[in-house]
């Protein structure tokens, strides 16, 4: 591995959690240029406490998170339950382009070239007729949508994906792992799903996090890996996957 | 009416109302599109306990609220921001609190206080020439700052979390705005009064919230119904010489019934 190109960003050794409880333990992991990382692990298994550690969200309580010299455009963020107020004054268009703050910082404005691409991604995805809507009018599935091109629109070096499929129909799924397809040619993408079957097909590497890290050189997974990686999944899977398994066990870890 | 014109103290008057009323329309839209009413009232009665200290020590009464109302809203901004405080028990204490000291300052002060009525009830009529300055130094601060950071404002106070993860400056915003609302609400003393405070910064954006769902639109309506308000409301005061604040808020109230009745026949 010594002659491997540089990560964009690097996790040493990170000890993280809440209040002095401690969810993650000594993880290690490195995100490269077109990775496709799949993260699964149980409920409650720092899956999205990883994530925050990776935006800079949560200071670790010990350990060093290498990031490149230039943050400009570095992450897009689908976060799993967005906390915002369901009434604030904003609408859709105004969602999508608040991606772009990275870019413009305090002191660039917004142009009518930014505002054609956020309606040129809501377009895409679906939510053309909703431009102008009050983003708590919408759907969970149609916030989704907005929020998945809020996190593209930047098109930024790594996109951080939260169970982005929990509220999105079945046709709408059917898209969206061929958009992320065509986005990894451009963008590294770390994604947390449940949906194992479709990670095994789509991600390059599986991580899989229950308060340690165990990262997967390859897509294919099989129970005996889990096991080792002290992961008590159940992995049941459908359709194109290249290992169908079934197998349920016990965290042997505290 | 116009007669009235012609008084130094009204023109006074009229000058800083106008100031007030378009600083308290664009900052009252921020407290309500981020929910952060409460949070104001805390502030407001916070201050009262610098105007108290005022008193009993000699200083300018809108010096001391100044620091209290500063202290008050920073001290609940950084206190809830590391949630091991509720934040609506951290305003309860820093309204109370400055409610007490305050009253406690009174009661120690020899003599009748009749200029601290002024702040509690507000009369815009005794205004000095230095409160004018000030509100005009904070009008142009409030419309530089809702201009040139529209964008960061509005998208910090929407998520604050998502734009963490794209290293603008949080804080900063974060921090200038609620020094913002505090020194608004000082300067709103004089007119409204501790009491009242509250409806400059929530009644014109409520009649604006009944048109308009998008913020930049919410901003300018405000404005605008919070200064023509507060002018009618001035001048009816005057004419009929009744309290200037409490009749300000009459005539909003007025506008408000009014256009939700429009609204509804509209429908
Ligand atoms: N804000 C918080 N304060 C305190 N503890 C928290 C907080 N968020 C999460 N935790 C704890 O950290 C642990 C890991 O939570 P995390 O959200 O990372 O799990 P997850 O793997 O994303 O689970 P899920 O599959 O349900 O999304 C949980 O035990 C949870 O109780
Ligand atoms: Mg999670």
């Amino acid at each position: 591995m010594n002659n491997s190109p540089k990560p964009i960003l690097e996790l040493k050794n990170i000890d993280a959690g809440y209040d002095r409880q401690t969810v993650l333990h000594g993880v290690n992991l490195a995100i490269y240029d077109h990775d496709f990382i799949g993260i699964i692990g149980p409920n409650g298994g720092g899956k999205t406490t990883l994530l925050k550690v990776i935006l800079g969200l949560l200071k670790p309580f010990s350990g060093e998170i290498i990031y490149p010299a230039c943050r400009q455009n570095l992450f897009g963020y689908l976060p799993q339950n967005s906390r915002f107020d369901q009434r604030f004054p904003i609408d859709v268009t105004e969602v999508v382009l608040s991606g772009l703050m990275s870019e413009k910082g305090l002191y660039r404005s917004y142009t009518r070239s930014d505002k054609q691409k956020a309606w040129e991604l809501l377009e895409k995805y679906g939510m053309g007729a909703y431009k102008k809507t009050p983003i708590g009018d919408l759907s969970g599935g149609q916030m989704q949508r907005v929020f998945l091109c809020r996190a593209i629109i930047s098109s930024p070096r790594i996109l951080i994906l939260d169970e982005p499929t929990t509220y999105v129909d079945s046709n709408f799924e059917k898209e969206f792992y061929p958009i992320l397809e065509e986005l990894n040619k451009t963008l590294s993408i770390v994604m947390v799903s449940h949906d194992l079957g479709t990670i095994c097909s789509y991600v390059k590497s599986i991580a899989c996090v229950n308060r340690e890290l165990h990262y997967h050189h390859s897509n294919l997974i099989t129970p005996e890996q889990l096991q080792s990686y002290h992961c008590p999944i159940e992995l049941i899977t459908h359709g194109r996957v290249p290992h169908r398994v079934l197998k349920d066990h016990e965290s042997s870890h505290l | 009416m116009l007669d009235l014109l012609r008084y130094d103290f009204f023109q006074n008057a009229l000058i800083s109302t106008l100031l007030i009323g378009v600083s308290c329309g664009l900052v009252g839209t921020y407290i309500v599109a981020k929910r952060m009413v409460f949070i104001s009232g805390g502030i407001t009665h916070a201050s009262f306990g610098g105007l108290g200290l005022s008193y009993f020590l000699g200083f300018s009464p809108i010096l001391g609220a100044t620091v209290f109302a500063v202290l008050s809203a920073l001290g609940i901004f950084f206190l809830s921001d590391n949630k091991k405080l509720r934040e609506d028990s951290l305003i309860g204490i820093f309204w109370s609190a400055g409610m007490a000291i305050g009253i406690l300052f009174i009661y120690l002060t020899p003599g009748y206080a009749p200029n601290l009525m002024s702040y509690l009830f507000g009369n815009i009529l005794t205004v000095t020439r230095e409160q004018i300055v000030l509100s005009a130094i904070l009008f142009v601060l409030i419309i530089v700052f809702f201009v040139r950071f529209y964008r960061p404002l509005f998208y910090i106070a929407f998520d604050k979390e998502y734009s963490r993860t794209h290293n603008v400056h949080v804080n900063m915003i974060d921090i200038t705005i609620t020094l913002i609302i505090a020194l608004c609400i000082v300067l709103c003393l004089k007119l409204a009064g501790i009491i009242l405070v509250i409806s400059y910064l929530t009644i014109p954006q409520a009649i604006a919230g009944l048109f308009y769902k998008n913020f930049k639109q919410q901003l300018i309506a405000s404005a605008l119904i919070s200064t023509s308000g507060s002018t009618i409301g001035l001048f009816i005061s005057a004419f009929l010489n009744i309290p200037t604040g409490a009749t300000i808020v009459i005539c909003f109230l007025l506008i408000f019934i009014l256009g939700w009745g429009l609204k509804k026949v509209a429908r």
